[in-house]
């Protein structure tokens, strides 16, 4: 116990500063990923076939690979054709795929829970069908899909842990490297589970929080 | 076909890895559930403690703490052990809320029908109880079992040689990342179409038992 003390307030610091990269990589990817979902739930389902195909493919492939692929395609496997990304910008578009990915089912989820009547009514107000998508549907849509939008956020920040793999000096790596450097794996792995856990838990509560506000009319 | 080989080798391990960590869960997941549900407030304090707790940590979190951080005299678990301990004990934690899920989502007749009826609580969860609860649970079961298979790879980061593993050797050795890794996402992605397959036999074959 004592030991898990005197490691704290030695790292803690440093397990802070990865702590903070773990964030900035779960912004960046739902800042990129979340308006590319939105594109992609429209894509899977449009008329135009190569927007079509595109977009199942990145579904496709964003839902039924595992994280960890992505981020070593990204990173190992880009320089073969000439790219080369520093660890977070690989990283970074390979969690913005999964995000992209994920998102764009739920969202389509919202958007099609959104009742007929409502298209049908704006219809018949004479709104042209942009202006029925931008002001009627995709409002109401992305507000049913926010909770579970919210939950995806939560598994995101975790699934950044798995981004030490590519060198990325988040929260993982940062007490991994303490870790192998003292020799106090044990307690360096518990505060930064515990790191995690002062995020993700409280934001699952505020998930189903919202949950419970928006539902609150039905 | 080095880069096809490498992948072979690591399919048995991906399953393996899945199955046992499947197992462990779904038996772990009894007593948890027992204690979501239970109307003793410190027993219950203590199971949603602990599945909030094991949600709220990465599962490479748990791996590495079983890994690198427990060791019993001088016993320390292999990668395998500690991957699939790991990997089961999340796993037991999302399982338990899916049973409490499913268990609630029985109407509250039946347990009024089965108790004016006058059953034995253990002919009531054998019979009556427990078979619908099942069938409830097979959808959100299966999805969950694809998510751990995809999850599966996070064993990879402690040295187990599953598919992600020996992908990642085969990319440093040979510099070709490109392909393997698409052809590694393209396995998991055929792994998880039998399970859903099988997800919605059973599916089927549990509604037409109860035939409505």
């Amino acid at each position: 116990m004592n030991n898990l003390v005197d490691v704290a307030i030695q790292y803690g610091p440093t397990l802070f500063d990865g702590l903070k990269v773990s964030l900035t990589l779960t912004l960046l990817s739902l800042a990129f990923g979340l308006p590319l979902g939105l594109v992609f739930s429209f894509g899977v389902t449009a008329r135009n076939k190569t927007f079509r195909y595109l977009s199942v493919f990145f579904v496709e492939v964003g839902r039924g690979a595992p994280a960890l692929v992505l981020l070593q395609l990204m990173y190992y496997g880009l320089p073969n054709a000439e790219i080369t990304l520093s660890s977070m910008a690989s990283a970074c578009l390979a969690l913005t795929w999964t995000t992209a990915a994920y998102s764009a089912e739920l969202i389509r989820g919202g958007i099609q829970s959104v009742p007929p009547g409502e298209v049908e009514g704006s219809h018949a107000l004479g709104m042209s069908y942009r202006d029925c998508l931008r002001f009627v549907v995709i409002p109401q849509g992305l507000r049913i899909a926010l909770p579970s939008l919210m939950g995806f956020a939560v598994l995101l920040f975790q699934a950044t842990s798995l981004a030490y793999s590519v060198a990325v000096p988040e929260l993982m790596s940062q007490a991994y490297s303490i870790g192998s450097s003292t020799f106090q794996y044990l307690p360096v792995f518990i505060i930064a589970g515990l790191l995690y856990a002062g995020i993700s838990i409280p934001a699952t509560w505020l998930s189903v929080f919202a949950e419970r506000m928006l539902s609150r009319h039905l | 076909m080095e880069m096809l080989r490498a992948i072979a080798i690591g399919l048995p391990l991906t399953v393996l890895v899945t199955i046992l960590a499947l197992m462990i869960g779904t038996v772990v997941a009894l007593p948890i559930v027992a204690g979501l549900r239970s109307r003793n407030r410190l027993v219950w304090l203590m199971s949603r403690g602990l599945v909030d707790l094991l949600r709220g940590i990465p599962p490479v979190v748990w791996l590495f703490i079983l890994y690198y951080g427990v060791s019993i005299g001088a016993i320390r678990l292999t990668a395998l052990q500690a991957g699939v301990l790991g990997l089961g004990v999340v796993a037991a934690a999302y399982l338990a809320e899916i049973f409490r899920g499913a268990i609630s989502s029985i109407p509250k007749g039946q347990w009024e029908a089965s108790s004016a009826l006058g059953f034995h609580r253990a002919t009531v969860w054998s019979l009556i109880i427990g078979p619908q609860t099942a069938r409830a649970v097979v959808p959100a079961y299966t999805t969950f079992a694809i998510g751990l298979l995809k999850d599966s790879s996070i064993a990879s980061s402690i040295g187990v040689a599953e598919i992600v593993f020996m992908s990642s050797q085969y990319a440093r050795q040979s510099g070709e990342g490109i392909m393997v890794f698409f052809v590694a996402a393209g396995v998991y992605i055929l792994l998880s179409v039998p399970l859903g397959l099988l997800s919605r036999h059973l599916d089927i074959k549990m509604r037409k038992a109860v035939a409505r």
